[in-house]
């Protein structure tokens, strides 16, 4: 097992760098980081070229590369070029981005793989039962759901409720603008209630697809192995429904479930940024909008390196698990 | 496991087993019903589909004494398989049951998943057709095993793994302990087909249900499955149903023959009486269509055309369409299950008395091919009720020619087949 | 936005593998015909497939036709200072705006940018996944390797966030540039069709019928074009299908974080960006817009779902 996670880390090398020649690529695509500081002001060629000094542009192609990746592996990452920004550095600025933007996508995940899970399995046992429709309705209405539409409107609602505990003398729960950087502070009981608060709605955003995700893909996964040889074979040995359905086929019937957690990383970060401008949280999603917006090249180029890490890191995991629960993988 | 062994020439046991007496020599505790340890009646399967109901066995009847050993023989779509299902209750919630399945004495049909939980396993168990997919992929071979004899056994995982090793050895598995902790994709088809023996006979079943179990192996291979499964059968005194398409294993294996087409029995009697003197067309089309070692360098005689859907079936003789004796009351009726001119062999064909007077019948499926015979169906006469004297001459014309040109000999002993 | 794509892989590649059997078995051209004709029954009966049908018509029809003889112009405001939020009536049905344009006459423009995005985007995702998808599993070996570690490269990248930055050089320049949003879009999301179709590729390869036209003297691309991507026809459909309720939900993400059509282009995205806080005191505002993107991607969808049924009866409900 320990060989395999150092194999699979040194394999992962080549395609970060790979990666970081793609997204170099992608931010020089995306134009001139002093574009728009050349236009609002004329500009003395002097002084182009003086700012072009300072954020590194005025090297060629390759050897701007070159240069960035040096110091993007010797820990130097840079910062925000736009003159007259408050440019900020970037490691520090995506570090505790990355955190807030973690915190948001492990919760909301873990939490649509169970329930997803569950409701799957329940809905290929009872196939064409009401429950079975009703999931399988409700987990196609919210595919064709626009995700921030789903924000809006949660946050609409919460800002609603919130105005009720007014209006009945409590306290204000839902928090519409994310948790402050530092954290909350007060009692433990406080604390609960201000986390809740402003998890709550993100949450149940992010949960809302990701569950949908979750419950059509295992029950199709379930269904496809309740047909199968060895489930009638187990039910020829005389083994109760139940342990037939539980030890049987949901074993099998999560492998692939796997596979599909892993493939559904990038668009999980996807779903967080726009979560995350709807909800206001500073984490990745506010970042990268930001970024691209002013044509912040070394963030941007960051952020794509820190994500395609997260990802790969992500692969990782569930190739672990995948070879976990499927003893024909092996990890040696 | 019954220590008690039989004779191994299958020739005695046939008749061991077909003599009435033979109860007694079981002495079951269950043989009721006239010493019928299995007893099939009316059975019909049904699935409905969008389409239209595809009747997938119709009106099939049969009945197994203790230790007998029943081969069920047919094309794919036959229904054999269906059949087999049927007694287990494993078919899926859209099939529907009708007729009768008693074992022991109990009725099978219409119980609940929980009432067939005792019998699963335990009093019937089933060896199915792939063994590469009837294994559990992700749990080792001996915890599938053990977890087989615990379903019917209240023992400690530690006893069930014990009895796991002994009945991989039993089939003769090499160093059965170490192999019980390793996983079905380590193991070899004709292997897994060995674990799947195992597994049917942890609780020492008193029928055994074998779908097609060498169908998916190498031939090579199958004769050791097949060997392994007479081992078995002599070794645990379990009655057999062995489901297949390859008259050899037939031959090889089995007391009584049940010949199947488009999901309804068409002849069955002993296995020797019926290839020997086959009274349906179709089993003689069987039969011809069999490579055998006697037939080198001739030709073989394929039964030409399809089976039918099961969906729209005609409304006389499913085997009409392809039938070389077809004559119009084929088309009209579908005939009853009847006696022959032999004892305890049975067949449903409205011109088996005909045919008992062919002398070399596979011929009859001698085609253009073989350039003898254009169009056999032409040949024959549109009355079955007319002496069929001018039908037969007919008949015997096209033999002798085919005999002029072809040397192809018909394969009706099996003591030819049998090595 | 999450990707339901990566749902429909699976089912697809599991449809792919039963039309596989369907037609492997001859390319007998008649047959062929009959067999299309059946299934274009099989989908005129599944109801929510052709309710969807004429629904996506009708939205189509409403836009462009419904679009160009509204009386109003999306690009118009009423300037006199009065006419701001009005609600739905008989001369604004969708009620106006902060600057008093007509809200209907700018949903029906930004359903028809959303549409034609969409379209070009399912278009360019799907051409480039199967052309990809089919060159690695036909040719194997290194070509796999390459195009199979590309798909992998570029999914370590979120899809938006990938279209996005692509689409920064697109802003400006008046912005009048949608086709290059529906470019961006369609380049940044062929991998999963290209990974179900090199799949299909590489076990066709290996038919009978393939051996026998190659046997014949065949050039990889005859073989390709002709003899294996028909035999892919129903999944690449059913993938075009998703792809196109995909490309709407992903170019309105794009859109509404700010990094996809830009005014004066417009699109259902960014109105809801626009007036995302209007929905408690102008809910028409939102709920217009919201309404028409949500029957595109479901009508889509639904037809999607049709023409798998279609394609695979054998996922069908029997009838006990």
């Amino acid at each position: 097992m320990f060989r395999y996670i150092v194999r699979r880390v040194l394999i992962s090398i080549p395609v970060l760098v790979l990666a970081s020649f793609l997204c170099f690529c992608l931010v020089t695509a995306m134009g001139d980081p002093l574009g728009e500081w050349k236009t609002t002001k004329p500009r003395t060629p002097d002084a182009v070229a003086a700012e072009e000094h300072v954020i590194g542009y005025d090297k060629p192609f390759f050897p701007r590369y070159g240069n960035w990746a040096v110091n993007f592996v010797e820990g130097n990452w840079n910062r925000d070029v736009t003159p007259g920004s408050d440019l900020a550095p970037v490691k520090k600025t995506l570090g505790s981005a990355l955190w807030v933007t973690v915190k948001l996508v492990l919760i909301a995940e873990l939490i649509a793989i169970i329930i997803g899970v569950i409701i799957g399995v329940i809905g290929a046992v009872r196939q064409y039962s009401v429950f079975d429709y009703s999931i399988t309705g409700i987990a196609f209405t919210l595919f064709s759901m626009p995700l921030f539409c789903i924000a809006i409107m949660l946050k609409a609602g919460g800002i609603q409720f919130n105005n009720w505990l007014s209006s009945i003398g409590a306290d204000r729960w839902i928090t519409t603008a994310g948790p402050p950087p530092g954290g909350f502070s007060g009692g433990i009981g406080h604390l609960i209630f201000q986390y809740t608060g402003a998890y709550l709605l993100p949450v149940l955003c992010l949960l809302a697809i990701e569950f949908a995700l979750y419950a059509r893909f295992q029950r199709g996964s379930m269904l496809d192995v309740l047909n199968a040889d060895y489930v009638r074979t187990a039910q020829a040995k005389g083994l109760s429904q139940a342990r037939v359905t539980l030890r049987h086929a949901f074993r099998n019937a999560l492998i692939p479930v796997v596979t599909v957690a892993s493939l559904n990383v990038g668009a999980l970060f996807s779903g967080a940024v726009i979560t995350e401008t709807v909800f206001d949280w500073q984490g990745m999603g506010v970042v990268i909008v930001k970024a691209v917006e002013n044509v912040e090249p070394w963030m941007v180029l960051g952020w794509l390196m820190v994500t395609a890490v997260f990802i790969i890191v992500f692969n990782l995991i569930a190739d672990i698990i995948y070879a976990f629960l499927d003893p024909r993988i092996r990890l040696d | 496991m019954n220590a008690r062994h039989r004779p191994n020439d299958s020739a005695d046991t046939i008749v061991g087993t077909i003599d009435p007496d033979s109860g007694a020599l079981g002495g079951s505790a269950y043989a009721t019903e006239g010493g019928d340890l299995l007893v099939v009646d009316d059975l019909s399967v049904g699935f409905g589909t969008e389409d239209g109901i595809v009747r997938a066995v119709r009106n099939v009847s049969f009945a197994l004494k203790p230790r007998q050993v029943l081969g069920i023989v047919g094309e794919s779509g036959s229904g054999k398989s269906v059949s087999s299902m049927a007694i287990l209750g494993l078919l899926p919630k859209t099939a529907r049951v009708t007729g009768s399945i008693r074992f022991r004495g109990e009725e099978l049909v219409g119980r609940s998943y929980n009432e067939m939980r005792k019998v699963r396993g335990n009093g019937i168990a089933m060896i199915f057709q792939d063994p590469m997919t009837s294994l559990n992929p992700v749990f080792t071979v001996g915890w599938q095993l053990a977890e087989a004899y615990r379903a019917h056994h209240s023992v400690s995982k530690k006893a069930a793994w014990a009895k796991a090793i002994e009945s991989l050895e039993l089939v003769g598995i090499p160093q059965p302990d170490r192999r019980a902790a390793q996983y079905p994709h380590e193991f070899s088809g004709g292997m897994r087909q060995r674990v799947m023996i195992a597994m049917a006979i942890i609780n020492d079943p008193e029928l055994i249900i074998a779908d097609e179990p060498t169908t998916a192996l190498d031939v090579t291979v199958q004769a050791q499955i097949l060997e392994t499964l007479l081992r078995i059968r002599d070794e645990t005194n379990a009655a057999v149903i062995m489901i297949t398409h390859d008259l050899g294993v037939v031959a090889g294996m089995v007391d009584r023959v049940q010949v199947m087409y488009g999901g309804t029995v068409v002849e069955t009697g002993d296995v020797h009486e019926v290839f020997a003197a086959p009274r349906m067309p179709y089993t003689v089309g069987l039969l011809g269509s069999m490579p055998n070692p006697a037939l080198i360098g001739k030709r073989l005689t394929p039964i030409q055309g399809a089976p039918p859907s099961l969906m729209n079936l005609p409304s006389g003789c499913p085997f009409a369409p392809r039938c070389p004796l077809v004559v119009d009351v084929c088309h009209e009726s579908e005939p009853p299950l009847t006696d022959t001119d032999r004892r305890d062999h049975l067949v449903r064909c409205h011109r088996w008395s005909d045919l008992a007077m062919i002398d070399q019948p596979t011929l009859l499926f001698a085609h253009d091919e073989i350039g003898v015979v254009e169009n056999p169906a032409a040949l024959t006469v549109a009355n079955p009720d007319l002496p069929v004297a001018e039908d037969l001459l007919d008949v015997e014309r096209r033999i002798a020619a085919a005999e002029s040109t072809s040397d192809t000999r018909p394969a009706t002993s099996t003591e030819e087949r049998t090595s | 936005m999450t990707n339901p794509i990566v749902a429909d892989s699976a089912e697809a590649s599991e449809a792919a593998l039963s039309s596989v059997d369907l037609t492997s078995s001859g390319f007998d051209s008649t047959q062929a015909r009959r067999q299309s004709l059946v299934i274009l029954k099989r989908f005129m009966r599944h109801r929510a497939a052709m309710v969807s049908l004429a629904i996506f018509v009708l939205l189509f029809l409403i836009a462009f036709v419904g679009g160009a003889l509204w009386k109003y112009s999306y690009t118009y405001e009423d300037t006199t200072g009065g006419g701001r939020y009005l609600p739905p009536s008989g001369q604004h049905p969708f009620g106006t705006d902060a600057l008093a344009a007509d809200n209907m006459a700018q949903v029906l423009r930004g359903t028809q940018f959303s549409l034609l995005i969409a379209l070009v985007v399912a278009f360019l995702a799907t051409t480039l996944g199967v052309v990809l998808g089919a060159i690695a599993g036909f040719y194997r070996g290194w070509v796999d390797s390459l195009v199979s570690r590309f798909t992998d490269l570029v999914l370590v990248i979120p899809p938006v966030v990938l279209a996005g930055v692509l689409s920064r050089n697109a802003i400006g320049g008046g912005g009048s540039n949608w086709y290059l949003i529906a470019i961006y879009l369609g380049i940044t999301s062929w991998m999963s069709v290209c990974r179900v179709i090199r799949g299909m590729v590489l076990s066709l390869r290996e038919k009978e019928f393939v051996e026998a036209a190659r046997a014949l003297g065949g050039s990889a691309p005859r073989l390709i074009f002709r003899h294996i991507l028909p035999n892919t026809l129903d999944v690449i459909i059913v993938n075009a299908t998703i792809a196109v309720s995909q490309a709407v939900l992903a170019e309105a993400a794009l859109s509404f974080i700010g990094l996809g059509v830009h005014p004066p282009d417009t699109s259902l995205g960014l109105l809801i960006e626009k007036n995302q806080n209007e929905i408690s005191l102008h809910p028409w505002l939102f709920w217009f817009p919201f309404v028409f993107i949500v029957l595109i991607s479901l009508s889509v969808n639904f037809i999607g779902d049709g023409l798998r049924d279609a394609f695979d009866p054998r996922q069908k409900r029997v009838r006990a």
